[in-house]
């Protein structure tokens, strides 16, 4: 008795985090797998098919396109943020003058909801009133973006919003990793001769990778989820050329009534999202511990 | 790292003469902020041209005539579906998720996070890890199941149900950042505060909230464009009458009938990103170190 009353305030106080923790986040997973293995349509039925609805969606075509996509979409988005903010912030960082008024500028995009992003690249892209018709009224005719009613490339659209949306976030980051570089190493690099874009790619980007980790992580698990971005840029379109799985596991859901589908490609995506975190987890927690130890 | 100790601020002296290569270094770097301002000044003169100037004009030059027209259309009369009221009432519903979800979330977290720091008894860190683990979790893994939590509670589709919903998936990332912080208090502040007799609640009112500015105000930030900007949970926990500003924004671009008028759509885009772009322009430096408490563990 004496043990659990030990701490009663504060475990009363963790009461809602415990109760959250078990029951929506390990709660809701359980559930969604236990759906995903019955025939449920429009409500939650227990009607087990077994592993049917894992075999219908690795069938589906949809599914397929979705897939396809958010490899597209995860890999350029990723390389984009990545290369851009580690620019943007090695620029930065060349002590120049204004120099937060260029950070404002280039993280003003993540203050935005994708929602607001999507609209205004929808608008941008316009291949009718947008930046085409600009390039042909300055004359330059053959001039071409018809991105957003291009099958094959209207995913590459989705990741010039995002890339333009989280560069600033990458570059933040890095920015922190690159003032807490040490000058002496600096002077060390300046005598030895070594040229500054070479000082920054093999030697600086080593040091702060940490931080190119970290931004890698939270960039991968941001992937999985995009939604919004893309409701409002493409709504998934043309046709379903620019689908995600996070769009058809909502489609399912709610418009076509097919929960037993839904809850089997949300057990995907929540897998994959283990699988992006399980080997960076590994190494922040439990590898990194031992190396303190040691 | 503790957030009080990141730091974006630049060191040494400015550099006094201005070479080629210096010369070239900021041209470039004027194209990029071109390039990342290019759609923020698109979206304002946008709104400000009528219909015919857009259609014939280019989309980069500034408008020829000034026209106002956009604006009080997309505030209060551009339509979302079948009703006609504008942004308006999206605004209001925003501030009405916005302002409770904060509160109680923030308070939770920073209660959270004390008892972590200071209180914490056996299994604490296993279900703080549990809850960590959480927010990287897909919402659309979740959004079905609590739904149906929340209707079996009676409270889907309403007010309370969308701020418990906020409330609940800002926890992990607010729990986080306050342990952090108050971990990296002196810990013998919080010893002479129990020799004199403080207890769990009375250490945490009157020792450790007034020393909690700093970090709260990261957390409103965060938590605010958070909120503010969020889109799935609103469309799916809200309900058709607390719908917030970004759903009716949507639902005012995406309309399938009508003729699209983009000087309007523009102006709600506008104003729909205004509370979180005031937000990032007055708050600044605080917003880049919520961008930082929320990326660095440990």
């Amino acid at each position: 008795m004496q043990s659990l009353t030990k701490n009663l305030a504060s475990k009363i106080a963790l009461l809602p985090m415990i109760i959250i923790s078990l029951t929506v986040f390990v709660g809701c997973i359980i559930y969604s797998f236990v759906y995903s293995l019955t025939g449920s349509k429009l409500i939650p039925a227990l009607n087990y098919v077994g592993f049917k609805q894992y075999e219908m969606l690795f069938k589906s075509r949809k599914w397929d396109v979705a897939v396809e996509n958010i490899f597209i979409y995860g890999f350029v988005f990723t390389i984009g943020c990545l290369v851009i903010g580690f620019l943007l912030a090695v620029l930065i960082d060349q002590k120049i003058r204004g120099e937060s008024l260029f950070r404002t500028i280039f993280l003003y995009p993540y203050a935005m909801s994708f929602v607001v992003t999507g609209l205004v690249w929808k608008w941008v892209l316009n291949p009718t009133f947008g930046f085409e018709h600009s390039m042909h009224l300055w004359g330059f005719d053959w001039f071409k973006l018809d991105w957003l009613v291009n099958r094959e490339l209207a995913i590459y659209a989705v990741c010039i919003a995002a890339v333009w949306q989280g560069a600033g976030f990458v570059m933040v980051l890095m920015l922190a990793g690159l003032r807490g570089i040490d000058d002496d190493i600096w002077k060390s690099l300046s005598i030895e001769g070594i040229p500054k874009w070479k000082s920054y790619l093999f030697v600086i980007l080593p040091m702060i990778r940490p931080m190119v980790v970290t931004s890698i992580v939270l960039i991968a698990a941001g992937v999985v989820k995009v939604y919004d971005l893309i409701l409002a840029l493409t709504s998934g379109g043309p046709g379903f050329a620019t689908t995600t799985p996070a769009m058809y596991v909502m489609e399912n859901f709610f418009s076509r009534a097919n929960l037993g589908q839904a809850f089997a490609a949300s057990i995907i995506m929540f897998i994959s999202v283990v699988c992006i975190l399980a080997p960076w987890a590994y190494y922040e927690f439990y590898y990194r511990n031992k190396e303190a130890k040691a | 790292m503790s957030v009080s100790s990141i730091s974006i601020e630049p060191n040494g002296s400015k550099p006094k003469h201005l070479t080629i290569g210096r010369i070239g270094l900021y041209c470039f770097i004027l194209m990029c902020a071109l390039f990342f301002l290019m759609p923020l000044y698109v979206m304002i003169v946008t709104s400000l041209k009528d219909m015919d100037e857009i259609r014939s004009g280019n989309l980069l030059y500034i408008p020829k005539t000034l026209s106002f027209y956009a604006w009080p259309k997309a505030w209060s009369e551009a339509c979302t579906g079948f009703v006609c009221e504008g942004l308006k009432p999206g605004l209001i519903n925003s501030i009405k998720i916005t302002v409770p979800s904060v509160i109680v979330s923030v308070s939770l977290g920073a209660l959270n996070g004390y008892a972590l720091a200071f209180w914490r008894f056996k299994g604490a860190y296993l279900f703080f890890g549990l809850c960590l683990f959480g927010a990287f979790i897909p919402y659309q893994v979740m959004v079905y199941p609590l739904l149906k939590i929340e209707s079996a509670i009676g409270i889907y589709s309403s007010l309370p149900g969308i701020i418990l919903v906020h409330t609940i998936f800002g926890m992990p990332i607010l729990t986080l950042i306050f342990r952090n912080f108050y971990a990296s208090l002196p810990i013998d502040l919080f010893k002479a505060a129990r020799i004199d007799g403080g207890n769990f609640l009375k250490i945490f009112f009157y020792v450790i909230i007034p020393m909690s500015t700093p970090i709260t105000i990261v957390a409103v930030i965060l938590q605010v464009t958070g909120i503010w900007n969020d889109f799935l949970l609103g469309l799916v926990f809200a309900g058709r009458d607390n719908q917030p500003m970004t759903v009716q924004l949507n639902n005012i671009v995406q309309v399938d009938f009508g003729v699209a008028e983009y000087n309007v759509d523009m102006a709600a885009t506008i104003l729909t990103s205004m509370i979180p772009l005031a937000v990032y322009f007055i708050s600044g430096r605080w917003f880049v170190r919520g961008i930082a408490a929320g990326a660095i563990k440990g």
